[in-house]
């Protein structure tokens, strides 16, 4: 288990970084946290020519407040996103869903851009960008573009990022007031990547129904999915089990070797139908 | 708990749990594992291995791979054949056992994914890996047998050419009239049949070792990451042709081995021959790839079971039926065999059973090669047994620990004999099951369970009643032919500071080994602690003996300890006698000073002696002639083998909807003989157990139908982790074995004995009122629902 040799790179700004992707090419590398990464190099499953170390590029760190928008750079880390008072106040699903993200020596060096870059499909800050409609800020040598979540993740490991392009931020509206949360994650072991997940937003409510919904899942296909049917069954105003049911409607699950096909599509419908109970039931607590 | 032996007086430690003397070193990142050694010279193998289960190699091309620069040497399974013979994994006394010639590196067959094919030598691990990539193999891919059942079809295909069927071994025990007793219409009658996945032991330092051979003497060192270094000694010679004095072994610090360490790899000898060929050291650490894909994995059984009670619960009859899939080689020198043997063994052992029948098989099988594990067959043995119990309970109306209650061994039955032939003494199942029950408050705990039904909350509650090998006699390996010592020795030497020097042939690999040995030491010569110094793990300094394996190493390389430490100071009290015109029986040693043993007045310190002895001898009488040094072996006689016993309860909650299990709490009482360290027998019985949940929750090689594992990576491969763990409180009931002066029996493999089948009985305990029950371990939350859609 040893990596292949490859060109070290480590620039000090985005802009050198994605010059010198463009001059690598195909044999070219981010390397972030490297807690992904490595593991394949070292598994010899990828064989680059040359890393581009961006993890000093200070100006990609870092959380910031736009108005109604959080920015989180691409370079900070788990642990920081987690341990951020702005993110625990004003996007309390992430703040949530980050407890399940690996270990705390993981989470130590994995990045929040890391996560998204890599869009393994069990991983849960993809679903969280998917309830949130994140917005991705990317950057390449002909400039900079912004790709909305429902568009970044395009399948397996895939992601709207093109060679040599560079997530340098995600921009995040803040839900608002009222918006409430729900998150659910089954896993074999805290920390594992999950057997299925359920990153979910609610609107605040207007005539006893949340005026939007976005439920997002992950650990169920190839890339975490939104779930039209649930969403619009949530809206209807339809009891939770029913919404549940609807869950896996349109989204084409694939079983892994934790959980077949159905236990999958029957986990997302317990996760769907425990966590809108417990959202109704504490909005009966609190009326 | 406070246990008083006879060894309670000043510089007292045997029972106390003093700190390890060689934690500081090892916290402090100065242990010195194989990977901490480089040798001047040293190389680097790496090892091309089969991708396929089972194929025909049709062409080896490693033209390429030889050009790379700093790469020193190729080689193939034909080549390396030619400097090492193959070995067969059979024991005599396992009769009918039998298995083919194994080389070390695959030749024209390969027979599992993971056997080593192509050896790669160069200056660094990563040019070997780089060459590697360059080799051209072709295979011709054969029909996989990976199922065990499958495998011992009249049509499976054979794994060896050689042998008519895919059977390495088959043993059949007929004990009693099982037949009356299943067709008595009075009896109650259950049956089951259970499932127990393939797991491996994950040890944190994996599999290293360096070969350094010297042409000039003939001298091959292997730096070691083992448990049994002198069988090691052996097994090189006979197959490197060197001359086994002229083998040494150096296993130093062992970063854990729960028995994968003690076999014999094919590419750990290619490793020795690759030294002995370039003259040069060769050092091999297995990745965690290799691991997963090499070191033996461990169960892989199918158990039916059958058992019968009377009207008043009495067990009246057993009948299993055992399965094993081993992989294409029965292991050498230790064999496959003992895994199965022990299953059949032990079932019922902690009961009054009057009739037993049982057939195992072991079944070859495309699949890593199957061994020794931490408490061989042990977790088999007891999960069935106790599963059955349960049944019983739940089929007669009784609560699991009345008919449990009604079939224990008495505690002044012994001696006794199981339908097996196994021999008890100085068990004490009744006297543990009561501290159980004390400490987990049963009757709150059920209560709690029916209030927590009623609202939908599934907990359950398991019990196992264990009996467990420890302290092995010849009559385990050395009786069919293996070149494992049952017996230990041990050296108590005094150094002219006073100090105590003791080399002994129990090895450590975390376990707290050299703790005993000095405690034991320190509190027989009455010296302190820091005063003791203790050698193990190489076969040039210390004394001939077996390891550690099979909880043995407490039990006899600790009483082998205690004699030659009693001889040494025989030895003492003799020569401090004649300089002090006294007579040894009025003298003793306390705190490191010969004391007047009625006064405790100190006469002189150990360091004058010491001295004296080796500096001023003529300051010494005439015709005193000092021995400083005593050495003393022990092995168990009279019996095959020291059973200990205990007992576990495990607590549990199911999700329903999810199939999810959180573990509550677990209890453990063991009754270890002797405690020499209350702490370290803890802590052996908490990894032990954790070890056994493993097994009953998390682990399992999953492979797919043609033989490809589908999980060797930690992500994959579910070890278990400390955020899933309960609490786990341990008790003791102390019966010192008659076997020994010490009354040490062994304490090493208890917890992973019989935590699995707490496990399963309490999940099952928990699903009873959903009417379904699991007979297949690891329990994942997926067979926990599938059990619920099919009621069991
Ligand atoms: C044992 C273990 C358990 C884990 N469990 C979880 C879990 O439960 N949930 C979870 O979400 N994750 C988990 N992870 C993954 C962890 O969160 C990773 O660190 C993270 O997914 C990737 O972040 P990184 O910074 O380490 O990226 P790296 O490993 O450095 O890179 C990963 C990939 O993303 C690319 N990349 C990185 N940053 C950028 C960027 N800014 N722009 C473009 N491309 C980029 C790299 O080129 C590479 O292809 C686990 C990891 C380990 C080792």
């Amino acid at each position: 288990m040893k990596t292949n040799a490859f060109a070290y790179q480590r620039p000090d700004t985005a802009e050198e970084a994605v010059r010198l992707a463009a001059e690598g090419g195909d044999g070219a590398r981010f390397i972030a946290g490297g807690q992904s990464l490595l593991a394949a190099l070292n598994f010899r499953l990828d064989e680059p020519e040359a890393l581009i170390d961006i993890s000093r590029i200070a100006t990609l760190r870092g959380i910031e407040r736009r108005e109604n928008r959080l920015l989180i750079g691409a370079l900070t880390r788990h642990a920081e996103v987690a341990a951020s008072p702005e993110v625990a106040r004003d996007l309390p699903l992430i703040a949530r869903a980050m407890r399940e993200v690996a270990h705390p020596a993981i989470r130590n060096r994995g990045t929040f851009g890391g996560s998204l870059a890599l869009a393994d499909p069990a991983a849960e800050m993809p679903a969280c960008a998917l309830a949130l409609d994140a917005v991705m800020h990317v950057l390449s040598p002909e400039g900079r573009r912004q790709v909305p979540a429902a568009e970044f993740f395009c399948g397996m490991y895939e992601t709207a990022l093109e060679p040599g392009e560079l997530l340098t931020g995600v921009e995040i509206p803040l839900p608002e007031p009222g918006a409430r949360h729900g998150f659910s994650e089954l896993a074999r072991r805290h920390g594992d990547y999950a057997m299925a997940g359920l990153a979910m937003m609610l609107g605040p409510r207007s005539g006893g129904v949340p005026s939007w919904a976005r439920v997002a899942f992950f650990g169920l296909s190839d890339c975490p999915a939104r779930s039209a049917a649930a969403e619009a069954a949530i809206l209807s105003g339809a009891r939770p089990e029913d919404c549940a049911a609807k869950a896996c409607e349109e989204i084409e699950v694939f079983g892994d070797l934790n959980a077949d096909e159905a236990t999958k599509r029957h986990y997302a419908e317990v996760m769907l139908r425990r966590e809108l109970t417990r959202l109704a039931n504490d909005e009966e607590r609190t009326a | 708990m406070n246990v008083t032996t006879k060894y309670d007086r000043p510089n007292s430690y045997i029972g106390s749990s003093v700190p390890r003397p060689n934690a500081a070193r090892l916290l402090q990142g100065r242990g010195r594992y194989v990977d901490d050694k480089i040798l001047p010279r040293m190389l680097h193998a790496a090892f091309l291995r089969s991708p396929h289960a089972h194929a025909r190699i049709t062409r080896i091309d490693t033209e390429a791979a030889r050009a790379l620069p700093g790469v020193v040497a190729v080689y193939d399974g034909a080549e390396i054949a030619r400097h090492v013979t193959p070995w067969q994994g059979v024991l005599t006394h396992l009769a009918g056992m039998r298995s083919p010639d194994q080389p070390a590196l695959a030749i024209d067959v390969a027979r599992w994914q993971g056997e080593p094919v192509v050896m790669v030598v160069a200056q660094s691990r990563a040019i070997a890996e780089d060459a590697l990539a360059l080799i051209e193999v072709e295979y011709d891919p054969l029909p996989a047998v990976t199922d065990m059942e499958a495998a011992l079809t009249e049509d499976a295909p054979r794994i060896h050419p050689e042998i008519d069927s895919n059977l390495c071994w088959q043993r059949d025990i007929d004990a009693g009239d099982v037949e009356a007793a299943f067709d008595d219409p009075a009896n109650t009658v259950v049956e089951r049949r259970f499932t127990f996945g393939r797991h491996t032991g994950v040890t944190l330092e994996p599999r290293v070792c360096i070969g350094d051979y010297d042409p000039s003497e003939d001298r091959l060192t292997m730096h070691y990451s083992g448990q049994a270094p002198h069988m090691m000694q052996s097994v090189l010679s006979r197959h490197l042709g060197v001359p086994e004095a002229r083998v040494r072994v150096i296993a130093e610090d062992v970063g854990g081995s729960f028995g994968i360490k003690i076999h014999t790899y094919g590419d750990e000898i290619a490793t020795m021959a690759a030294a002995k060929l370039l003259k040069r050291p060769v050092k091999f650490a297995a990745d965690r790839l290799e691991s997963f894909m090499t070191d033996i994995h461990a169960r892989d059984h199918r158990v039916t079971a059958r058992a019968a009670i009377d009207a008043e619960g009495r067990l009246q009859a057993v009948e299993i039926d055992d399965i094993t899939g081993i992989g294409p080689y029965s292991v050498y020198p230790r064999s496959s065999g003992i895994e199965g043997n022990q299953v059949i063994n032990l079932i019922g052992a902690p009961y009054e059973l009057p009739a037993y029948r049982a057939r195992l098989r072991v079944a070859f099988q495309n699949k890593v090669p199957m061994c020794q594990y931490r408490a061989v067959g042990h977790p088999i043995a007891m999960a069935v047994m106790e599963g059955i119990m349960d049944d019983l309970a739940a089929a007669s109306g009784r609560d699991p620990v009345e008919l449990r209650r009604i079939n224990l061994r008495a505690d002044d039955s012994y001696p006794s004999a199981s339908p097996q032939g196994m021999k008890f003494a100085d068990l004490s199942h009744q006297a543990c099951l009561d501290k159980l029950l004390d400490m987990m408050d049963y009757e709150r705990l059920k209560a709690d369970q029916d209030r927590l039904r009623a609202q939908g909350v599934y907990r359950g509650i398991g019990f196992v009643n264990m009996v467990e090998v420890t302290n092995p006699s010849p009559m385990f390996y050395g009786v069919g032919g293996a070149p494992i010592a049952a017996q230990d020795g041990a050296t108590a030497r005094l150094d002219a500071s006073g100090a105590v020097h003791v080399a002994n042939s129990i090895t450590e690999q975390g376990q707290g080994s050299e703790s005993i040995l000095a405690q034991i030491t320190a509190d027989v010569m009455g010296v302190d602690l820091a005063d003791v110094h203790v050698t193990t793990g190489d076969t040039a300094t210390v004394p001939y003996g077996g390891g550690t394996w099979a909880s043995r190493g407490a039990g006899i390389g600790g009483e082998a300890m205690l004699r030659a430490a009693t001889a040494l100071k025989d030895q003492v009290l003799e020569v401090a006698a004649a300089i002090l015109q006294g007579r040894p029986e009025a003298l003793d040693i306390r705190a490191g000073n010969i004391v007047d043993r009625d006064s405790g007045q100190i006469r002189m310190g150990l360091a004058d002696l010491g001295r004296t002895v080796y500096y001023r001898g003529n300051e010494l009488p005439d015709g005193v002639a000092p021995e400083l040094i005593a050495t003393r072996h022990f092995k168990v006689s009279d019996y095959p083998f020291v059973f200990t016993n205990g007992i576990m309860a495990s607590h549990v909650e199911v999700d329903a909807e999810t199939g999810i299990v959180t573990l509550l709490d677990h209890w453990v009482v063991e009754d270890v003989g002797t405690i020499l360290n209350e702490k370290l027998v803890d802590e052996q019985i908490r990894g032990g157990v954790v070890q056994g949940i493993g097994g009953a929750l998390y682990e399992e090689c999953v492979y797919s139908e043609d033989g490809q594992l589908q999980n060797a990576t930690m992500a994959d491969y579910l070890v278990p982790m400390a955020g899933e763990m309960p609490d786990i409180r341990i008790a003791h009931v102390s019966t010192p074995t008659r076997t020994s002066e010490l009354g040490a029996k062994g304490a090493g493999e208890a917890g992973t004995a019989g935590a699995p089948g707490a496990v399963m009985n309490a999940v099952n305990d928990a699903l009873r009122p959903l009417g379904a029950r699991l007979s297949q371990m690891p329990m994942t939350p997926e067979r926990v629902l599938k059990s619920l859609r099919q009621g069991g």
